[in-house]
């Protein structure tokens, strides 16, 4: 009797976690549908409209046909742009909150408001961008403008993840350089930087690749309806690539679908390979760091 | 007169004193040891002499540090040059993840030596005199990271030479190391004690006795004994150190 008793417990203790792993599978499942449909329908509709003509292109009658050249090269303009700005602005700011700074209440302030900074959406990005430095320091609508918008966005992300990659390297390597005689600030650029440099980096793309696929902060400081020519200077507007979407989808009637999949894949094709980057980046390092 | 000399030295992390009163005179080109119970303030003296204890919030350091005559806490400090002069060998060996070169380099390069000819015959130099150089002299390119303990342990010894200094400090240089390595760091030390001061920190009794010239027995903050290696370990005045000597303490 009481082996049986035993034996129906354990069977019960075995369905219990059947059943919780198919849940947990189902979740994770759920996790990736998403995505593969997405995936799978962008290339399915999208991929017909790509050639080279449709990447290289200027659009043409009012974009319902020709190519998006102008909005891929305002996108790789603005994130360039972006990288200029917010990559050293970004580490230098987290170099001194790791290796400067005491813990005092106005570090432990700028630190919260790091944290408040990634979690206010990109629209009211947009919407300071546009006061500062479209109205304000009169940049107008332009790409320096844009560029400044999104890098301020992304700041948080680099802040964060250069801070972390920095605070990483081990006090051994600090203390090794400091007692060769080797200056502080030395130290932070023979020894800690280029050993920082993996997590800065992957920081950064994750940054970029966020910027690259965002349409509100562009919205009133830098894209353009329509632009059929390359910007001439970094003052001048410019198309990109999530605004253009959105033109597409919404502003033009009877726009053949084929070329709103086909500038969405562009788009998350991008962005993808700019995530696809920071992953190699990440796990390259990873099997060769040995501390 | 003496390499390093401490006059009323005391050292307090906040409110506590980690460092009474101490008074010592090491002499030029030879080994003192530092003895002591875990805790009783043996690296935090050996980094008040390179001032590495800067690092730390909230220190504050009494008395003077005289080395070659010069006050190391006076205002005039170039903590750069002090450190050139006052190298540091720690516990566990902290060579860079780079190659054996530039790990040796790394001094040289930073303090102005750009020339490569000039570079390589300090790596040689350096790692011959730490006896690598038979080992690596092929290998110089390869990661330090891949070398045994004991090898990176003297690599970290050629990178301290590499920029010429005359004091070594070595808190527990040998704690990573099994009896063989530690045997032939030991050899090593012997020999760097004619171009060099050095100082080490050791919880092995058998080691300081062996390798040492003059003994320092520290306990709570205070240096309880200093003298010949031999008369204290043999014949100690305090008799707290006979018995941590012979293992009788707490
Ligand atoms: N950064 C610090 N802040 C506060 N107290 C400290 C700090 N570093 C060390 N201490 C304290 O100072 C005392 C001396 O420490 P120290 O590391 O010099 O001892 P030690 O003799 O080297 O010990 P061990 O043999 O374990 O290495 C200890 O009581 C320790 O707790
Ligand atoms: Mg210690």
């Amino acid at each position: 009797m009481k082996i049986r008793a035993k034996s129906h417990l354990k069977i019960s203790t075995q369905t219990q976690q059947k059943i919780a792993f198919t849940f947990l599978g189902i979740a994770s499942i759920l996790v990736i549908v998403p995505v593969i449909v997405i995936f799978v329908i962008l290339i399915q509709k999208g991929l017909p409209a790509i050639n080279w003509q449709f990447l290289t292109a200027m659009p043409r009658m009012g974009m319902r046909a020709g190519g998006i050249f102008p909005a891929i090269m305002g996108t790789l303009y603005l994130v360039s742009g972006t990288i200029v700005v917010a990559l050293p602005l970004g580490v230098l700011a987290a170099i001194y909150l790791v290796e400067y700074a005491r813990q005092n209440f106005l570090t432990r302030m700028i630190e919260v408001a790091i944290v408040n900074l990634a979690g206010v959406p990109s629209v009211v990005y947009g919407l300071f961008g546009m006061g500062l430095f479209v109205i304000y320091l009169k940049l107008g609508v332009s790409i320096i403008a844009g560029a400044l918008t999104l890098a301020i966005m992304i700041l948080p992300v680099i802040i964060t993840s250069s801070k972390e990659a920095l605070q990483s390297v081990p006090r051994s390597f600090r203390e090794a350089s400091l007692a060769l005689g080797v200056s502080k600030w030395q130290t932070i650029c023979c020894v800690v930087l280029p050993n920082a440099l993996p997590g800065i980096l992957t920081g950064t793309i994750l940054g970029i690749s966020r910027a690259a696929g965002e349409t509100a902060p562009i919205l009133f400081t830098v894209a353009a309806f329509y632009l059929p020519r390359l910007p001439k200077s970094i003052f001048d507007q410019c198309m990109a690539l999530p605004y253009h979407l959105y033109v597409l989808s919404t502003q033009v009637p009877n726009v053949n679908p084929k070329i709103q999949y086909g500038t969405a894949l562009v788009l998350v094709g991008i962005v993808f390979l700019l995530n696809l980057v920071a992953i190699i980046v990440r796990s390259h390092i990873r099997s060769k760091k040995q501390w | 007169m003496s390499k390093i000399e401490t006059r009323g030295l005391s050292l307090f992390y906040g409110n506590f004193q980690a460092l009474i009163d101490v008074n010592v005179q090491i002499k030029e080109k030879m080994i003192t040891a530092l003895i002591g119970p875990s805790g009783c303030g043996k690296s935090t003296f050996l980094r008040t002499l390179n001032r590495m204890n800067d690092l730390i919030d909230g220190i504050r350091i009494t008395g003077e540090v005289l080395i070659d005559g010069e006050n190391i806490y006076g205002n005039r400090t170039d903590l750069v040059l002090l450190r050139k002069k006052v190298g540091m060998v720690f516990q566990r060996p902290n060579s860079f993840p780079l190659s054996v070169f530039d790990n040796v380099a790394y001094g040289p390069r930073i303090h102005g030596s750009k020339n490569k000819a000039e570079l390589e015959d300090i790596v040689e130099e350096s790692l011959r005199h730490v006896e690598l150089w038979d080992i690596l002299k092929d290998k110089l390119d390869h990661s330090a990271l891949n070398l045994s303990l004991e090898q990176q342990q003297r690599l970290c010894i050629a990178r301290l030479v590499a920029v010429t200094p005359e004091v070594v400090l070595m808190d527990e240089p040998c704690s990573a190391l099994d009896p063989v390595a530690t045997s032939k760091v030991e050899e090593l030390m012997a020999e760097l004690k004619k171009q060099y001061t050095i100082l080490i920190v050791t919880h092995n009794m058998q080691q300081a006795a062996r390798v040492s010239d003059r003994t320092g027995f520290m306990l709570l903050g205070k240096l309880l004994e200093y003298g010949e290696t031999r008369q204290v370990f043999t014949n100690p005045k305090e008799k707290k150190t006979e018995e941590y000597i012979t293992g009788r303490y707490g």
